[in-house]
C-alpha cells in the first residue's frame, strides 16, 4: 500500500487533444479518491496515466517513494479493474483470478489459498469453473474485482467499474467496494461520471472539467462549499438551482436578494460566512439554492423575505419527497460552468425561454399540484452566491476559499 | 462434411403463420444443403469407387455401374501405388513441403500481426501497408528472378526451395488476416493483462492465442491445402526427387494416357490428407470465443 501523488501531470494526445492539464493531486496511502465530471473531461486519461497504460506528457506520477513516468504497467504493482471488466475469456473463473499471481511465480498451494480466499468474500466460490461467457453481469463484475484484490497490490484503479450494472446491482456491488476497500486499506482511485457513487464511496472527491481540477475535498465540503459553479452544479442531485439575481443593501443595513418579483432577506450569518459578498450590493450576483433547501412554505412556518412565489409547473412524488418545478422570472446563469453543465445534463441543446425554472424538494405531506400557486420556502442561510463573471464563489476575496 | 443444425429452439410463443414460413425456411436451408454437399460428395465418391476397381473394369465402364453390377472391389491399386516408389516419394515429398510451409507461415505470421498489432513502435503503419500492398503481388512474376536467385544459392531443385518459395508467398495475406483478428481483440484484455504483470511474450501466448484459435485454425488449413495442392510452384521449383504428387501424378498422365486407375488412388490420397486436416481443426472452428469476456 502507499500513497499515489500526481505533480503538474498533463497529458496532450498525439492527435493534439489536451485531455488532462496540470494536475496536482496527492492520493494518500490507504484513501479512496474518486474521480469524478462529465464524459469527456479527462478521468479515464489520468487513471491510465497511473495505470502505465498511457504515456506522461508532463509532469510526474509517484506510488510510494517511486516515480513510475518510465515503469511500465506490469512493474507498477497496481491493478485495474475496467469499465468492461475485461476477463479472460478462454479462463474459468479461478484462472482469471489466478492470472496475476501465476505470472509471478507464487507457490500453486498459495495461490489456490488466495484465490478461494478471494471468491469466498466475494461469493464467487461456487462459480471457480465457469467461463465468464456463462456468468451473469454481477459476477462478472465481481471477478474483474477479485483479480485486482487477490494481488494486494499498492493501489486499486477502477474505471466506471458499476456503469454496466442494473440500478439495484450498482447500489449493492458499490457498498461492497466500500466495505472491501475499507477492510483492505489499499490505496484507491475510483473513475466514475456518477456524482451519488462520488459522494457515497469516497473519502475525497476530485471533480475535474474540460482536463482542469476544479476542486478535491471530502464530499461533504463539495456540498457545502463548492469553489465555483460547475462543482455546485454538479455535485448534488437534482443540482442546484442557479439564477442571476440582484444584490441590494437597505437603509437598515440588510441585504437583499431580489429573485425575479420576490426578494429574500439574508442573514447575518451569511454575511458573515462570506465578507466579501458586501462588496456586491447594488449588483448582480450568481444565487444558488439546493432543491432540499426549500420547502413548501405552508409546512415550513415561513416568514416574509424567505419565500419565492410562482406557479407549479410540474410535480413529480418520489415517494420520499415531491419535487415542485417552478419557473421565476430571473436572467438564466450562462458562464463557461453552466454550459459545461448543460452539455453533460444533455439540455445543452434545449430551447431557453425567459426566466429559469427553479426544483424544489418538498415534503411528501405537500399538497401542491400542477398548475397552482406555489410559496417556496427558501433556507436563506443555506444560499450559494458566486461571482456572475467569473464563476467562483463569493467567500472573503475573490472566491477564494480562506 | 459437417452437417449444419438449424435449431428452430425458442420460438414458443410466434404465431402459426411464421412458424410455418420458419419451418418451411429451415426445410428450404436444409434441402439447399443436402444438394450442395451431394453436388461435392459425387465425384469424391466416384474417385473413390474408381481407384478400388481395377485397371480392366475402369476402362471397361464408369464408376456409377457398380450399383446395376457390382463388381469385386479390390485394394490392389493401392498396392500398386505403395509399389510405385515415384509417386511414393512424391507423396512424402508433398509432406515434406506442405508440413514445414504450413507451420512456418502460421508461427511467423502470428508473431509477426502481434508486434503490428499490439506493439507500438516507430514505422508500425508503414510496415502494415506494406504487408497488405504485397497481397496483390502476382506469384507469376517472382517465379523467373527467384528461380534465378535459387539457381546461384544451389536451393533450385530442392525441397528447401519449395518451401522458402511458398512461405514468403503465404506470408502476407497470413500476416493480414490475422492481424486483422488480433486488433479485433478488446484493447482492455491485452491492457488487463498487462496490468496483471504480463510481458508481451506472455501476452501473446497466454491470451492473444487462446482467444485466436478460430483465426489461427484457418489459416492452417488454407495454407495447408494452397500448398497441399500447389502445381505452378513445384512445377518451376521441384525436379525429379523433389517433385510433389501433384507434379507426379501429372507426369503420370502424360505417360500412360489412360492409366485411371492408378492416376484416381493418387487423387484420392492426395485428397484425402487435406480432408483430415481440415476434420482435425474444425472443432476450433467456435464462434463467440470472446463472449463473455467484456461487458
Ligand atoms: N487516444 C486518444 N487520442 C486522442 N484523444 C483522446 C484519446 N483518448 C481520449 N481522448 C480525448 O481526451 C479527452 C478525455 O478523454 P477521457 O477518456 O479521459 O474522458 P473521460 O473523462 O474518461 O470521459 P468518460 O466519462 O466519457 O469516460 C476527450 O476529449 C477524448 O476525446
Ligand atoms: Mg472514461
Amino acid at each position: 500500500m502507499a500513497e499515489v501523488v500526481l505533480s503538474g501531470l498533463g497529458k496532450v494526445y498525439v492527435d493534439g487533444t489536451r485531455a488532462v492539464a496540470d494536475l496536482d493531486l496527492e492520493i494518500r496511502d490507504g484513501e479512496f479518491l474518486v474521480l469524478v465530471g462529465p464524459s469527456g473531461c479527462g478521468k479515464t486519461t489520468a487513471l491510465r496515466m497511473i495505470a502505465g497504460l498511457e504515456s506522461v506528457s508532463e509532469g510526474s506520477i509517484r506510488i510510494g517513494p517511486q516515480v513510475v513516468n518510465e515503469v511500465p504497467s506490469r512493474d507498477r504493482d497496481v491493478a485495474m479493474v475496467f469499465q468492461s471488466y475485461a476477463l479472460y475469456p478462454h479462463l474459468n473463473v479461478y484462472d482469471n483470478i489466478a492470472f496475476g499471481l501465476t505470472l509471478r511465480k507464487l507457490p500453486k498451494k498459495e495461490i489456490d489459498r488466495r484465490v478461494r480466499e478471494v471468491a469466498e468474500v466475494l461469493e464467487l466460490h461456487e462459480h471457480l469453473e465457469r467461463k465468464p461467457r456463462n456468468l451473469s453481469g454481477g459476477q462478472r463484475q465481481r471477478v474483474a474485482m477479485g483479480r485486482a484484490i487477490v494481488r494486494a497490490p499498492q493501489a486499486f484503479l477502477m474505471d466506471e467499474p458499476l456503469s454496466n450494472l442494473d440500478a439495484k446491482l450498482r447500489v449493492q456491488m458499490r457498498a461492497q467496494i466500500a466495505r472491501i476497500q475499507r477492510d483492505l486499506g489499499v490505496t484507491t482511485v475510483y473513475v466514475t461520471h456518477d456524482q451519488t457513487e462520488a459522494m457515497t464511496l469516497g473519502d475525497r472527491v476530485a471533480v475535474m472539467k474540460r482536463g482542469v481540477l476544479q476542486q478535491v475535498g471530502p464530499p461533504q465540503e463539495l456540498y457545502d462549499r463548492p469553489v465555483n459553479l460547475f462543482v455546485a452544479g454538479f455535485i448534488g442531485s437534482p443540482g442546484m438551482n442557479l439564477v442571476t439575481a440582484r444584490l441590494d443593501r437597505d437603509d437598515d443595513g440588510h441585504h437583499w436578494v431580489t429573485v425575479g418579483s420576490d426578494a429574500l432577506l439574508l442573514p447575518e450569518s451569511v454575511l458573515l460566512a462570506r465578507p466579501a459578498l458586501a462588496g456586491y450590493a447594488g449588483r448582480d450576483v450568481v444565487l444558488g439554492i439546493r432543491p432540499e433547501d426549500m420547502e413548501d412554505a405552508a409546512l415550513a412556518d415561513a416568514q416574509e423575505g424567505s419565500i419565492l412565489h410562482s406557479v407549479a409547473d410540474l410535480v413529480e412524488a418520489m415517494g420520499s419527497d415531491v419535487l415542485v418545478h417552478f419557473p421565476v422570472d430571473a436572467a438564466p446563469v450562462v458562464t463557461d460552468d453552466t454550459k459545461a453543465l448543460a452539455e453533460d445534463d444533455g439540455t445543452a441543446d434545449l430551447p431557453k425561454g425567459s426566466g429559469v425554472v427553479l426544483v424544489g424538494r418538498f415534503s411528501p405531506r405537500t399538497h401542491i399540484y400542477e398548475g397552482q400557486p406555489v410559496a417556496a420556502w427558501v433556507d436563506t442561510s443555506r444560499l450559494h452566491f458566486f461571482d456572475p463573471d467569473t464563476g467562483l464563489s463569493v467567500w472573503t476575496t475573490s472566491g477564494e476559499l480562506e | 462434411m459437417t452437417v449444419v443444425e438449424v435449431s428452430v429452439t425458442g420460438a414458443p410463443r410466434r404465431g402459426v403463420l411464421s412458424r410455418v414460413v420458419s419451418r418451411l425456411g429451415n426445410g428450404v436451408v436444409q434441402v439447399g444443403l443436402a444438394l450442395v454437399a451431394l453436388f461435392w460428395l459425387v465425384p469424391v465418391f466416384g474417385l473413390l469407387i474408381a481407384s478400388l476397381r481395377d485397371e480392366a473394369s475402369n476402362t471397361a465402364s464408369g464408376w456409377w455401374t457398380i450399383f446395376t453390377a457390382p463388381t469385386s472391389l479390390t485394394l490392389s491399386n493401392y498396392a500398386d501405388l505403395v509399389g510405385n516408389s515415384t509417386v511414393l516419394r512424391s507423396f512424402l515429398n508433398t509432406v515434406y513441403i506442405a508440413v514445414p510451409s504450413t507451420v512456418l507461415v502460421v508461427v511467423i505470421s502470428a508473431l509477426a500481426a502481434y508486434g503490428l498489432a499490439w506493439i507500438e513502435f516507430p514505422g508500425r503503419l508503414w510496415l502494415t501497408t506494406l504487408v497488405v500492398g504485397l497481397l496483390v503481388m502476382p506469384i507469376q512474376v517472382a517465379l523467373i528472378p527467384v528461380a534465378k536467385l535459387f539457381g546461384s544459392l544451389g536451393l533450385f531443385g530442392t525441397i528447401t526451395g519449395v518451401v522458402l518459395f511458398h512461405v514468403a508467398f503465404g506470408l502476407p495475406f497470413a500476416i493480414f488476416l490475422l492481424r486483422n483478428f488480433f486488433a479485433g481483440i478488446p484493447r482492455d484484455l491485452v491492457e488487463a493483462a498487462r496490468m496483471d504483470g504480463a510481458r508481451e511474450w506472455v501476452i501473446f501466448r497466454r491470451v492473444v492465442l487462446p482467444i485466436a484459435k478460430p483465426a489461427i485454425a484457418s489459416l492452417t488449413i488454407f495454407q495447408f491445402l494452397w500448398v497441399w495442392n500447389d502445381l505452378l510452384v513445384a512445377l518451376v521449383f521441384a525436379d525429379q526427387d523433389s517433385a510433389p504428387i501433384t507434379v507426379a501424378l501429372r507426369a503420370q498422365l502424360r505417360q500412360f494416357g489412360t492409366n485411371i486407375d492408378l492416376l484416381s488412388t493418387g487423387a484420392f490420397l492426395s485428397m484425402i490428407v487435406p480432408l483430415a486436416v481440415f476434420l482435425a481443426f474444425q472443432r476450433y472452428f467456435v464462434q463467440g470465443v470472446l463472449a463473455g469476456s467484456t461487458k
